[in-house]
């Protein structure tokens, strides 16, 4: 059975939230940066970032990063067969950064993020935000902006989907999968 | 791409297979241009360089890829001098099993050292050029440098200019650019062209630089050795650099957007006038840049990977993170 954690209402009153209190956490928007982790957070840091622009009638610079390079498992793991480009068409030094992933679990893959932002250059801060947060951290690792916080046990999958275009945006939603039987 | 235990030969690589390791180039490419040129993704990994042709432009690229991607690369430059200590290529491999590589990066005189030396070693390997056979990672840098500058290697016309029957770099850009769909032409001396060339690699054969050019997207010039001379298959360089040199007049035959190639090092004034390698339909210098790109790529495919350990589901743990939005 399918939970629906997030439906798309809901999904943009939270991104609606989150944009405020990045704007009310930052100093102004003008040294503000969101940096979406490939490929889970890449929607939802263009979302954050139209909504700040909305609320503050200012454009703030997106980034995009592919952790693959970084991750903790990267030389015994099997290859990343879907690795695209990181883009950071800005100096993130001295600014405040927003890492933006769909969901948040275990804190490695934003462990990798921010290795692979600090060698564009040293924010002053970088901030974390999530969608949902499900639990089962492995790091010492916490989100500042979240959608929702749920506990979801480790088996269980929490899927994002979220429309690329504001025409697909009636069927977002944020769920858990069921553990698959195995066959 | 778990399947890619060696790189060898294009002709064993599919299609797919092919766009996947330049889909991966691709990140590779933007890490060199970063402010830190450097990931931690092969920290603790070996790579030897066993060349046992001299070739610095090569072995250097193969050495800043292994390098930018945080592995161990050694190289081992083994003159002919002690080759002729008697070593043979048996024991080397054994030597170097010995000491743990991840990967093996060789280039040979001879014609099918690679595949013995996979035949025997537990590691990746790498062809780096073997004799008048194979040099993949010089036709996947060219397929990437092409496909940057056109968008697409689709339906593109290719001439390959100059020493055809010596050339590694036709032999493996053919077999790449026709899995494509790519009409290539191969155009030289009767000389230095092979006899059945065109069949052996379904391309074309001109012996006239004209008719060649007309129409080429990619005008690719191969290096012409001094050494042919001597073997009289050229009667001067004279000649062929005005018979099939590449100059501004050639150059306006192909496609006014036509982009120009050479894998270096270049003879100016011989196979490739000054104006067109310093012009702006040149991409020489793009081709070295794609070529650490490409081997960072072919690298990290070789060497990341464990089949044990990904069943083992370490790799899965971050899958829900990874795989959110559609």
């Amino acid at each position: 059975m399918t939970e629906v954690l997030l439906d798309a209402d809901a999904i943009a009153r939270a991104v609606r939230r989150m944009a405020s209190e990045i704007v009310e956490a930052s100093r102004g928007v003008g040294s503000l940066a969101i940096v979406g982790i490939r490929r889970g957070g890449e929607v939802l840091s263009v979302r954050l970032a139209e909504a700040i622009a909305q609320q503050e009638g200012a454009t703030i610079p997106i980034g995009l990063v592919d952790i693959a390079f970084y991750r903790d498992d990267a030389a015994m793991a099997l290859p990343d067969p879907k690795i695209g480009p990181s883009q950071v068409p800005f100096d993130p030094t001295g600014r405040d950064v927003v890492l933006v992933d769909d969901v948040l679990q275990t804190g490695r893959t934003v462990r990798a993020a921010i290795d692979c932002l600090l060698d564009y250059g040293r924010p002053r801060r970088i901030w974390l935000a999530a969608l949902v947060d499900r639990g089962g951290r492995e790091l010492p690792i916490a989100a500042d902006f979240v959608g929702r916080r749920v506990e979801v046990p480790v088996g269980a999958k929490v899927r994002v989907e979220l429309g690329a275009v504001a025409s697909d945006r009636a069927t977002d939603r944020a769920y858990v999968e069921p553990k698959k039987e195995r066959a | 791409m778990s399947g890619l235990a060696h790189l060898l030969d294009l002709r064993a690589l599919s299609r797919d297979e092919v766009t996947q390791i330049l889909d991966t180039s691709e990140a590779f490419f933007e890490v060199s241009r970063r402010p830190v040129r450097k990931v931690p993704t092969l920290r603790g990994k070996t790579i030897v360089n066993l060349f046992y042709e001299a070739s610095t432009r090569t072995r250097t690229s193969f050495e800043i890829a292994a390098k930018r991607l945080s592995a161990d690369a050694v190289n081992m430059t083994v003159s002919t001098s002690s080759v002729s200590k008697g070593e043979t290529l048996y024991d080397t491999c054994k030597t170097l099993e010995a000491m743990h590589p991840d990967v093996v990066v060789i280039r040979h005189s001879a014609s099918g050292a690679p595949h013995y030396v996979a035949s025997k070693l537990r590691c990746g390997v790498v062809n780096a050029g073997d004799g008048m056979h194979a040099h993949p990672t010089q036709g996947l840098l060219d397929a990437f440098t092409i496909r940057r500058a056109k968008g697409t290697l689709e339906g593109l016309t290719v001439t390959i200019v100059g020493d055809v029957a010596h050339s590694r770099v036709a032999r493996c850009n053919s077999v790449l650019l026709r899995k494509f769909g790519c009409r290539v032409r191969v155009v030289g001396p009767r000389t230095l062209v092979p006899p059945r060339f065109a069949e052996a690699f379904d391309v074309e054969v001109f012996h006239e630089l004209a008719p060649a050019l007309e129409g080429a997207d990619v005008v690719m010039c191969l290096r012409i050795q001094r050494e042919r001379l001597q073997d009289a298959l050229l009667p001067s360089l004279r000649e062929y650099s005005r018979t099939f040199g590449i100059g501004n007049a050639q150059l306006a035959l192909a496609k006014k957007d036509a982009i120009v190639m050479h894998p270096g090092p270049m003879n100016r004034g011989v196979e490739i006038a000054h104006d067109v390698a310093d012009g702006p339909q040149s991409v020489v210098l793009e081709q070295v840049e794609a070529g650490v790109a490409v081997r960072m790529a072919v690298l990290y495919l070789l060497a990341g990977g464990d089949d044990a350990i990904r069943s083992a589901g370490s790799a899965a743990d971050e899958a829900p993170m990874r795989e959110g939005a559609a």
